[in-house]
């Protein structure tokens, strides 16, 4: 339906620039049309180019790189531990806050996971997931409490807990480390384990991603996530329970980080008690890459895990390039600078054409 | 127990009674009534802090009364947060909507009760539906699916509107939602408003602009410092008796002006304008003269200061210090120029809370303290004591860091802080703010000295005893343009207030 040119002057129709016009008026596209420029146009289909370009340019210098059968299966097995961090990581940045301890977690997990079919060789490996992940949980739900409670930035806070669950692990572990050899095989060989030519590792995570994508899309409580990240004072004035959603957030953060705990442990055999040192980082860097606002509200974790993929392919994309380490590093880091600039140059287009719609001079 | 009044058939959808609420010293409702009806719109006015907001915000479940009556169509209510007074039924939109920009139009209407479909999952289709019913209920074209982020405030507010219509809210209650709006749309809002009035619902509506008022409402309610004044059938007052209503209260001694003598021109402003918040704005203060500038909140009084003082920058126009440009958006060129700024929000932008009174007092003079580019900490106390000492800053130690002072000492640190500058332009934003009424008249009696020696003031205040006691002449702010330049004489409340509730023709 097209906006009829004779409206009674009661509605509002500014009599300042077409585009304004545009903003307020019903939209007039067909919907099939709005649902596909609106793919075409989202952050997540732009990071698949970049993916698929950077797969491309390493596959033409190299065709192992995608076109081997171990190619193939490295391609979706590296990232699929960055995908379940960044996952959470995701939940947790767009309700505005961030968790830095997720390489704590995961290093405390995958440690646990060792010390469980090494001590308790008699438990299924069903019940060492279901431990990981609960334990996971639990030292989320602490990053949670304390940030609810304590009014104290998250930031602030997972830094904090990020040293102390680390030190949990080396005083746990001192300087003995898990082997792939006291690890039970049939674990080990979930780590390369593949149907139908797809890695089983990469299968959990992509589970995982649809069960939080489908949650935080269709389920109320996931839409307050978004409502929190976007304005925390309006969200208490709309009556929304605020700290029960971003204990939520840290929960399942902190799960994940103990899911992936499990998959570091599976995927290389060894752990240290320096496991996932640093991953947090890389984990905020994918979800900021995949377009997820670093100020919360906006943003998907299909996002999130492209970055996560993306990041991961690029650290093993350029090397093959032919690209100097130092420049490796600068590239990840133009990666997110040029993805915040991007969303400040967003932002900035659209409270300007507010303020320009607002004054009548 | 029945409180159904014998005139009327249906129980007041809002009685509040005698009601009362307090922060901390600071009394913000002494005894407040107000009784809306089905099917009326009920004009709430009153001064800046005469306790509407107050009022308003205990309906809304964001405070809660000490004392007096609350019920909802008969019915005693208390309510312990916003979620409890939506339930019931209560709606309130606010001058500045509170939306989330990132989410859809659609989304912000139904958060937190989204339409649900099969597998409890929400059924987005259904509530866009939902939402482009509602905008047409009202007339208006939104699309539903964009963004909030971008939307005009006028949006904003329909979206509200949309929102608590959609909650099926009883009682409505707008807390001056034309304030930043156009002539058409508040047009639009009124038709609104009507149609909601006419369907039955209870709405309270609070403004500022008389011809508002009586253009939309049936009743007023007139409140003043806390305390209900007056209910009028709007049929049977008029603007003179509402001001009369709303100010009536005389200007005590409290704010002594001893008479100065008034020198030549210190600070020349004229045309100046920013879009969208002042326009066209020219003034002049002189030495020795206190010039108030009155006005309603949010007109843009403390918008022209910083614009003077170069903090944020302007568009057109000019600001001279006797007889001098000084440069736009440059607050050291100001200072040099012999400004003083103490603004409105001490805490944050006037003071380093986390310092101590010295590093405080000293932080704009180091520059011409230092010897050799060094500064030493004797030095600094040296030059700060003599300041503190004048303004009777009382603090065991000139050390003791200023975030544990009271208001009232800290308003004087931010003060000794820019006269140690030796200012000729002190320019002060509400300066007695939070403050007891001791420490009040020690600042009243400190400004009326500095003007005696010569000091041009330009003072902002809410208070308007305060701007009339003070103030050698009185300039009011309407909506970011000058509407008076009363000399102390013929500044009378009703003046000012006439002239701070003006309405803006419409731009056409």
């Amino acid at each position: 339906m097209t906006p009829a040119p004779t409206q009674e002057p009661t509605v509002s129709v500014p009599d300042t620039p077409t585009e304004t016009q545009l903003l307020v008026e019903p939209s007039s596209m067909s919907p099939r049309r709005r649902v596909l420029e609106g793919l075409l146009r989202s952050r997540e289909f732009s990071i698949l180019v970049v993916l698929l370009l950077v797969i491309a340019a390493a596959t033409i210098k190299n065709p192992s790189f995608l076109l081997s059968s171990s190619g193939w299966r490295d391609l979706l097995l590296t990232p699929s531990m960055l995908i379940l961090l960044a996952v959470g990581q995701a939940a947790v940045i767009i309700t505005r806050n961030v968790d830095l301890s997720v390489g704590s977690v995961l290093g405390l997990t995958a440690y646990l996971t060792g010390r469980l079919f090494i001590d308790h060789p008699e438990l299924p490996m069903v019940a060492v997931f279901v431990a990981a992940i609960v334990v996971g949980g639990l030292l989320g739900l602490i990053n949670g409490l304390l940030v609810a409670l304590a009014r104290v930035p998250a930031l602030v806070i997972t830094l904090g807990t990020l040293y102390i669950y680390r030190g949990i692990v080396l005083s746990w572990a001192g300087s003995s480390r898990i082997n792939a050899s006291d690890l039970p095989s049939g674990f080990l060989s979930l780590g390369t384990a593949q149907v139908l030519t797809i890695p089983v590792l990469f299968i959990v995570a992509v589970a995982v991603l649809v069960a939080v994508g489908y949650y935080l899309y269709t389920a109320r409580s996931g839409r307050e996530f978004y409502a929190i990240g976007s304005d925390p004072d309006a969200a208490v004035l709309y009556g929304l329970n605020v700290r029960r959603r971003v204990v939520g957030a840290f929960v399942l953060s902190g799960a994940l980080a103990g899911l992936a705990g499990v998959v570091f442990a599976a995927r290389y055999g060894s752990v240290s008690s320096d496991a996932g040192t640093g991953i947090e980082l890389q984990a905020v860097a994918a979800v900021v890459i995949g377009g997820v606002a670093i100020f919360g509200g906006s943003g998907t974790v299909w996002g999130a895990a492209l970055g996560a993929v993306l990041l991961v392919t690029i650290n093993r994309a350029l090397p093959m390039l032919g690209i100097p380490d130092f420049w490796q590093q600068a590239l990840v880091g133009a990666l997110i600078l040029s993805a915040i600039v991007l969303d400040r140059v967003l932002a900035a287009r659209q409270s300007r054409r507010l303020v320009e719609a607002r004054d009548p001079s | 127990m029945d409180t159904v009044s014998p005139e009327s058939a249906a129980p007041p959808t809002l009685t509040l009674r005698d009601v009362a609420k307090s922060f901390g010293q600071v009394v913000a409702l002494r005894s407040a009534t107000l009784v809306a009806h089905p099917g009326s719109i009920h004009a709430l006015v009153g001064e800046n802090g005469a306790g509407k907001s107050t009022l308003i915000k205990i309906v809304a479940g964001v405070h809660r009364r000490d004392g007096g009556d609350f019920l909802l169509a008969g019915e005693p209510a208390d309510f312990g947060s916003t979620a409890e007074s939506k339930a019931a039924g209560v709606a309130v939109i606010y001058q500045e909507p509170t939306l989330f920009p990132d989410l859809s139009v659609t989304e912000n209407i139904f958060m937190g009760r989204q339409i649900l479909g099969a597998g409890r999952r929400i059924d987005r289709a259904a509530m866009h539906a939902e939402a482009a019913r509602l905008f047409a209920g009202l007339g208006v074209h939104i699309d539903p699916r964009r963004p909030a982020l971008g939307l005009s405030i006028a949006d904003q507010q329909i979206i509200e509107i949309a929102k608590a219509i959609s909650l099926d809210a009883r009682l409505l209650i707008m807390d001056e939602p034309t304030a930043a709006l156009s002539g058409v749309e508040v047009e639009r809002l009124f038709a609104v408003a009507r149609r909601l009035r006419d369907e039955g619902r209870a709405i309270v509506f609070i403004s500022h602009r008389f011809d508002e008022v009586f253009d939309l409402c049936d009743t007023v309610t007139v409140m003043r410092d806390g305390e209900y004044v007056a209910t009028r059938p709007i049929a049977g007052t008029s603007v003179e008796e509402m001001v009369g209503l709303m100010v009536g209260r005389e200007v005590s001694d409290l704010f002594p002006k001893t008479p100065a003598e008034i020198g030549d021109p210190v600070l020349e402003v004229s045309g100046l304008t920013a879009r969208g918040v002042f326009h066209d704005v020219s003034f002049t203060v002189r030495s020795g003269e206190i010039v108030g500038l009155a006005g309603l909140v949010g007109a843009g009084r403390s918008e022209i200061a910083r614009a003077v003082f170069g903090v944020d920058g302007y568009e057109s126009g000019s600001v001279r210090m006797k007889g001098r440009a000084v440069s736009p958006r440059d607050p050291g060129a100001a200072i040099r120029a012999g400004m003083a700024f103490v603004p409105e929000d001490r805490r944050k932008q006037g003071l380093v809370t986390d310092a101590s009174v010295t590093d405080n007092i000293a932080g704009v003079i180091r520059g011409s303290l230092a010897k050799l580019g060094l500064l030493t900490k004797g030095m600094e106390n040296r030059a700060v004591a003599p300041w503190a000492d004048r303004l009777e800053v009382k603090t065991s130690s000139l050390d003791m860091f200023a975030k544990t002072m009271s208001g009232g000492n800290q308003q004087k640190v931010v003060i000794a802080k820019w006269l140690a500058t030796k200012p000729t332009l002190l320019i002060i934003d509400e300066p007695t703010r939070g403050i007891d009424v001791g420490t009040k008249a020690e600042v009243h009696r400190l400004l009326s000295e500095l003007a005696g020696q010569g000091m041009a003031i330009l003072m902002i205040s809410s208070e308007l005893p305060e701007v009339l006691g003070m103030a050698d002449r009185v300039l009011v702010v309407c909506e970011g343009r000058l509407t008076a330049d009363l000399p102390r004489e013929s500044a009378t409340p009703q003046a000012v207030m006439h002239a701070a509730t003006q309405t803006r023709e419409v731009a056409s």
